[in-house]
């Protein structure tokens, strides 16, 4: 069962890699979903599988092969986090769509990098 | 107790739900906003007094024991960050209410500006390595919406470097604290601590921790990941770009300094690795700088080369050289943001961050000049100021290891940053602007910003002329770090409830 996900997670980080590398943000964006998704993985696995009773103790003992639960806490917290970022990149996706009319990171980074504008003489978008 | 080792989180937490619902009254919230960040200094400035004797004060959340409940706990270092992460959060807001056409007004500026306080603060006081990872996604999407206020195809541009690269940093943080756990099965410093002390960490263990200082170097922005820094910081509108010079790095330095001092208080490989590291951030940041021409950009190399300081101070792991970097860490914040803030205030005079289409300012603003100076000079550690102090010392403790190419590389990196900051001088104040007199304007609008440019500078003053009670505490809170068992057994002591 380890050996099936931590596969898993290996192919999957693969995958996230390939797309953040990618010259097309749609792409960067889908890699750093994949990749979240694989570490999620990879930090419930690391916390051991395999467990199938409820980890609910009843009268102090432990039941046999109870489920661990921390790390099922831990990745329900991650993946709400990571929702949540995921939610923003796409927002930041769509605004750099219409501003630079491009999906291009060579492109939309290069603008940064120009110097920078002189700011208008009315005080509006102050330093 | 309790009370104490929340107040750093509550405070900017509800000021940020009280701006949240007045957020259609902007003098409101602006007002929320000051009135959250000042009592976050006082009570940052009364937690230094009350781990000034060396108490750790500590505790464990929702009741469960440690190390099952998420433990709370500031020591020295702690407190002194959190008592700067408030003054560095005031002087934002205060530089953030000024002008009618600024991105502030009647936007979530202070909203944001709190959200990120309480990641930051949260980040200082936690105990816990999930824990801290929740804290940095807190500020994090703070930073991020930040970032982009104001927006535009520019700020889009930095912001979408800025996003990307620190997300993949904390998908490696989230990683390394499952193989932590899944190594060693505890996330709680304090244990790991003591599972460190007694050689009880497994390989796996000591791969994860590898992995998660991997992940605050991306975030404090240390050679060879530093890329990201200099590529988005001078987009963002100036007090953010000032609040993240002065304080995100520097929970990723943070960050470094507890886990490193925790899991290995004795130098070793890691210090070793880290040793050259910290040059080669040094060299490299201030390089860099030497060849930008913007006043914000050359101030983000900075940022990289004296993060590098600070490392320095780290890998030396001398008590002398962990109080260096302590004090490196309090005098750097302080002057950063300064620097931002009174390079946003020349621009509005001036009409441009660009070296080339600046001057003229000694003449017309002389005060904002000698505002400027007094950070500068800190900034390239000219005596009196505070920098000064922070890398003699960094330097006398390099030289006392034998690590003599740290100490020759932290004074050639002090004279480079001098040239940057007199080429910063020469072309912004002194030289004749490049269209004449009349084309400087008036900062209407600007007295808020001026008052806390001018209480950061004095700031600076202070912890130059009183270096010795500061030092004092900056040496005791390193005695702290320099040892582990003192901090879990503070956990441990601190009971359920």
């Amino acid at each position: 069962m380890e050996l099936i996900a931590a596969l898993t997670v290996g192919v999957l980080v693969a995958i996230g890699v390939w797309l953040l590398l990618d010259r097309n943000l749609v792409r960067v964006v889908l890699g750093v979903v994949v990749l979240g998704n694989a570490i999620n993985l990879a930090v419930l696995t690391a916390g051991r599988l395999g467990g199938q009773a409820a980890a609910f103790v009843p009268g102090g003992v432990v039941p046999e092969a109870a489920a661990n639960p921390l790390p099922q806490a831990l990745v329900l917290t991650a993946i709400v986090i990571g929702f949540a970022l995921f939610v923003f990149a796409l927002a930041v996706l769509k605004r750099t769509r219409e501003e630079h009319d491009s999906t291009e990171t060579d492109r939309i980074t290069r603008v940064a990098e120009a110097p920078a504008p002189d700011l208008p003489a009315d005080g509006k978008e102050g330093a | 107790m309790n009370a104490w080792l929340v107040a750093p989180i509550a405070i900017p937490l509800v000021t940020l739900v009280l701006c949240m619902l007045w957020r259609r009254n902007p003098p409101l919230v602006a007002a929320l906003s000051v009135l959250g960040a000042a009592a976050l200094t006082v009570v940052g400035l009364a937690l230094v007094g009350k781990v000034a004797d060396g108490a750790i004060l500590a505790g464990q959340m929702g009741g469960w024991q440690a190390p099952y409940g998420i433990s709370l706990v500031i020591d020295r270092l702690a407190a002194a960050m959190v008592a700067i992460t408030g003054v560095i959060g005031l002087a934002t807001v205060v530089y953030g209410v000024s002008r009618p056409g600024d991105p502030a007004v009647g936007r979530d500026f202070h909203l944001f500006v709190q959200g990120l306080l309480t990641g930051v603060c949260g980040a200082f006081i936690t105990g816990d390595v999930f824990n801290l990872y929740v804290w940095f996604e807190v500020l994090l999407i703070a930073s991020f919406a930040l970032m982009v206020l104001g927006g535009g195809a520019r700020r889009l541009s930095g912001t979408v470097v800025y996003v990307f690269l620190n997300l993949l940093a904390t998908l490696l943080f989230l990683l390394a604290a499952g193989l932590l756990y899944g190594a060693t099965g505890t996330l709680n410093m304090a244990e790991l601590a003591v599972h460190a002390a007694a050689g009880e960490v497994p390989a796996g263990g000591i791969v994860a921790v590898v992995l998660m200082l991997l992940a605050f170097s991306i975030k404090a922005a240390l050679f060879p990941v530093f890329g990201w820094l200099p590529a988005s910081y001078h987009v963002a509108w100036t007090p953010v770009s000032a609040l993240f010079a002065g304080l995100l790095t520097k929970v990723g330095v943070y960050a470094l300094i507890r886990i490193v001092t925790l899991v290995w208080p004795q130098a070793g490989l890691a210090h070793e690795v880290l040793l050259w590291v910290a040059c080669f951030t040094m060299l490299v940041g201030v390089l860099g700088a030497a060849a930008q021409t913007e006043v914000r950009r050359i101030l983000s190399f900075h940022i990289v080369s004296q993060v590098g300081y600070m490392v320095l101070g780290l890998a030396l792991a001398t008590p002398l050289a962990l109080a260096g970097a302590v004090f490196y860490l309090i005098h750097h914040i302080v002057v950063k943001a300064n620097l931002f803030f009174i390079g946003g205030l020349a621009a509005r005079i001036a009409g441009s961050e660009r070296l080339a289409a600046m001057g003229g300012l000694y003449a017309h603003a002389p005060w904002l000049a000698i505002l400027f100076a007094i950070p500068a000079l800190s900034l390239a550690g000219i005596p009196p100021l505070s920098g000064f102090w922070a890398k003699f010392v960094l330097v006398k403790a390099s030289l006392d290891t034998g690590a003599w190419i740290a100490a020759a590389v932290a004074l050639i990196t002090g004279v480079f940053t001098l040239l940057s900051m007199s080429k910063i001088w020469n072309e912004a104040f002194l030289k004749a602007h490049p269209q004449g007199e009349g084309a400087l304007r008036r900062a209407t609008g600007s007295a808020p910003a001026y008052a806390a440019v001018a209480v950061l500078a004095a700031i600076t003053v202070a912890i130059g002329l009183a270096a010795g009670p500061v030092m004092a505490y900056a040496v005791a809170a390193a005695a702290q770090l320099a040892d582990p068992s003192a901090y879990a057994g503070a956990v441990f002591a601190a009971g359920g409830r």
